[in-house]
């Protein structure tokens, strides 16, 4: 009687509790799963289906890969998104942290005046109309750079980087200054070489960024040889979606490709960034710790 | 005064002089700022004009009534009721619903012993964070579709079999749920760092006094985290008016502009794809403004309510 243990309201609570993380799991992961599997499966049993799927409708086929592979539009945009990603991170790295270096200064009267500026931009903004007519008065509709300078800095991250900068002891960049050093070569010798950490965050964010952006790109690029990875898939997918949409039982074979495709489509644009982000996860939580601190 | 003002830009000479170098890195900085957010500012003055590119934003006529014939227009049109009772309903639908859920996934992942399990559990939480909006919308649009397998569970509980983004009553439930599927896991991260935070001898201390795990997430839990979760709420609330725009118009038809269509996406089509530049841009301060002062006093609120400010 007295081996027997008692089971506690909280024991009963951790099973219900690691259900409902097992659930949660389930719930996250299946709609990726489930486009993972549709892209294998055949185009025409596919079409047929209706409900949950899981695994692959026999027979097995990579046919929509090899379309999406050879379609010319997915590759120039992956070429595209790869130079915004390249040329536009170093932007943001360079600006964030001329920036954030230039905010932890201490003596500079104008100081707190350009601090100013940069905070009211995260209050107020022009909008979006004024902003599209600011780019066409600046020459730059119809070109990659369109995608790159209007969001060289993101204020929020720059604050995460002065805070970063903040961190290290004044002492440094005093006794810094006193061998003759400029702030420049105090940025690159002490400031950056301390705060690999941050930006790693500053990469990630960016980087992310860049990688998922559609949307000005939409409104500022008219060639579609120039269209970012993005909004190639975006508009392939709208123009398949509006097709299959009228589908159902004499849906042909082009369309039934076509549906395939979607989902071979998110596949490729998606995989790297999945594949990646567990292995630095660790950098993007410490982000948002920093961030939420702010300052 | 007036030597005041002089020996304070000869004291302004001698500062740029000694910290030129430092100055010369701020540059490119306040250049950009200029450039890209503040030149918008100023043409928000076509908001005032009936904004003619050939004459452009300072050539351009003033609009009748004092400048003030967009909002006036904007005020008196059938759409301005419609998109500023979606963009509030849109909104506080994701507060109600949104808010709470991360805070509650970040307790109950605080619970879990194995630690393993609890890191599988969060890595796979916060994959939904790094899809992109435009493949998320797809998804939305794949699985709601009338073959979908959304659409199918739930027309196995007596729910709709059709096509749901074709309704404009299943708009907001979709992006509200959407919305929790990709940020729980990302937002919980915050509110379980409060939760690291909190003293472990506290816990002691409620345990010696005999307070079972219930009462000790009760008084000593929840107030360790409730400053974080203040925080974020005003935040939250503070951006009421800030509706993630580029996710309705990847997922809205005119079928469903009824529910669907909020300012910014009202701004965008009028803008953009209508072309009546000043209109659009007299809704966006509109909702510029009315942001502002939101936040401003949502920011007074939170100094007098806690000690922590948002700035």
């Amino acid at each position: 009687m007295q081996n027997r243990k008692k089971i506690t309201p909280y024991q009963i609570f951790s099973v219900i509790n690691v259900g409902f993380m097992l659930l949660l799991i389930l719930v996250t992961a299946y709609p990726i799963y489930y486009i993972v599997i549709a892209s294998f499966s055949d185009p025409g049993a596919l079409s047929r289906h209706i409900g949950l799927l899981w695994l692959p409708m026999k027979p097995y086929t990579l046919t929509a890969y090899e379309t999406v592979f050879r379609n010319p539009q997915i590759v120039t945009g992956f070429l595209n998104t790869l130079f915004v990603l390249g040329v536009g991170l170093a932007m943001n790295l360079a600006m964030t942290m001329l920036g954030a270096f230039f905010l932890t200064i201490k003596g500079p009267m104008l100081k707190n005046a350009i601090a100013l500026m940069i905070i009211f931009t995260m209050y107020f903004s022009g909008g979006l109309t004024p902003s599209y007519l600011n780019i066409r008065d600046l020459k730059l509709m119809d070109s990659l750079w369109a995608l790159i300078l209007p969001g060289a800095i993101n204020t929020a991250n720059l604050i995460i980087m002065k805070s970063a900068f903040q961190s290290i002891p004044d002492s440094l960049v005093e006794s810094a200054r006193l061998d003759g050093g400029s702030f420049l070569q105090i940025l690159l010798r002490v400031m950056i070489p301390l705060s690999k950490a941050t930006i790693a965050v500053m990469v990630l964010y960016y980087g992310v960024g860049h990688w998922n952006a559609w949307f000005n790109a939409s409104i500022y690029l008219r060639d579609s040889g120039k269209f970012p990875l993005q909004l190639v898939v975006r508009n392939i997918l709208n123009l398949a979606g509006s097709s299959a949409m009228g589908g159902g039982a004499g849906m042909d074979e082009i369309a039934q490709l076509a549906e395939l495709i979607k989902y071979a489509l998110i596949v490729v644009t998606t995989a790297p960034i999945l594949a990646l982000y567990p292995f630095l996860q660790k950098y993007f939580v410490k982000g948002v710790m920093v961030g939420a601190i702010k300052g | 005064m007036e030597k005041k003002k002089k020996s304070g830009l000869r004291c302004l000479g001698r500062d740029l002089r000694k910290y030129s170098d430092a100055y010369v890195m701020a540059i490119p900085v306040v250049l950009f700022y200029l450039l890209f957010c503040y030149k918008p500012m100023y043409g928000i003055l076509i908001a005032f004009k009936d904004y003619s590119p050939a004459a452009g934003i300072l050539g351009s006529d003033w609009t009748s009534s004092h400048g003030f014939q967009h909002f006036i227009d904007f005020f008196q049109s059938y759409y301005f009721t419609r998109i500023l009772k979606n963009t509030l309903v849109i909104s506080l639908s994701s507060i109600v619903f949104g808010f709470p859920a991360p805070i509650l996934l970040a307790l109950l992942l605080n619970e879990l012993k194995n630690e393993r399990f609890k890191r599988i559990t969060q890595t796979v939480s916060y994959m939904p964070h790094f899809i992109s909006m435009v493949v998320v919308c797809s998804m939305i649009q794949l699985f709601t579709s009338d073959k979908g397998f959304i659409t199918y569970l739930l027309s196995l509980v007596g729910g709709p079999d059709y096509s749901l983004l074709t309704r404009p009553e299943h708009f907001v439930p979709i992006y509200v749920l959407s919305g929790i599927w990709q940020g729980i896991g990302w937002d919980a991260i915050i509110y379980l760092a409060a939760l690291s935070g909190i003293d472990q001898e506290l816990y002691e201390a409620a345990k010696i006094d005999g307070a079972g795990r219930w009462k000790q997430t009760l008084h000593v839990t929840l107030p360790g985290i409730s400053g974080t979760v203040i925080i974020m709420l005003l935040l939250r609330l503070g951006n009421v008016m800030n509706v993630g725009f580029e996710k309705i118009i990847l997922l809205y038809n005119e079928g469903i502009w009824e529910t669907a269509d909020v300012i910014s996406t009202f701004v965008y089509r009028k803008g953009l794809q209508d072309f009546q530049r000043g209109y659009s841009a007299a809704v966006g301060i509109f909702n510029s403004v009315i942001n502002f002062a939101v936040v401003m006093v949502f920011n007074r609120i939170s100094r007098k309510a806690t000690e922590v400010s948002l700035w």
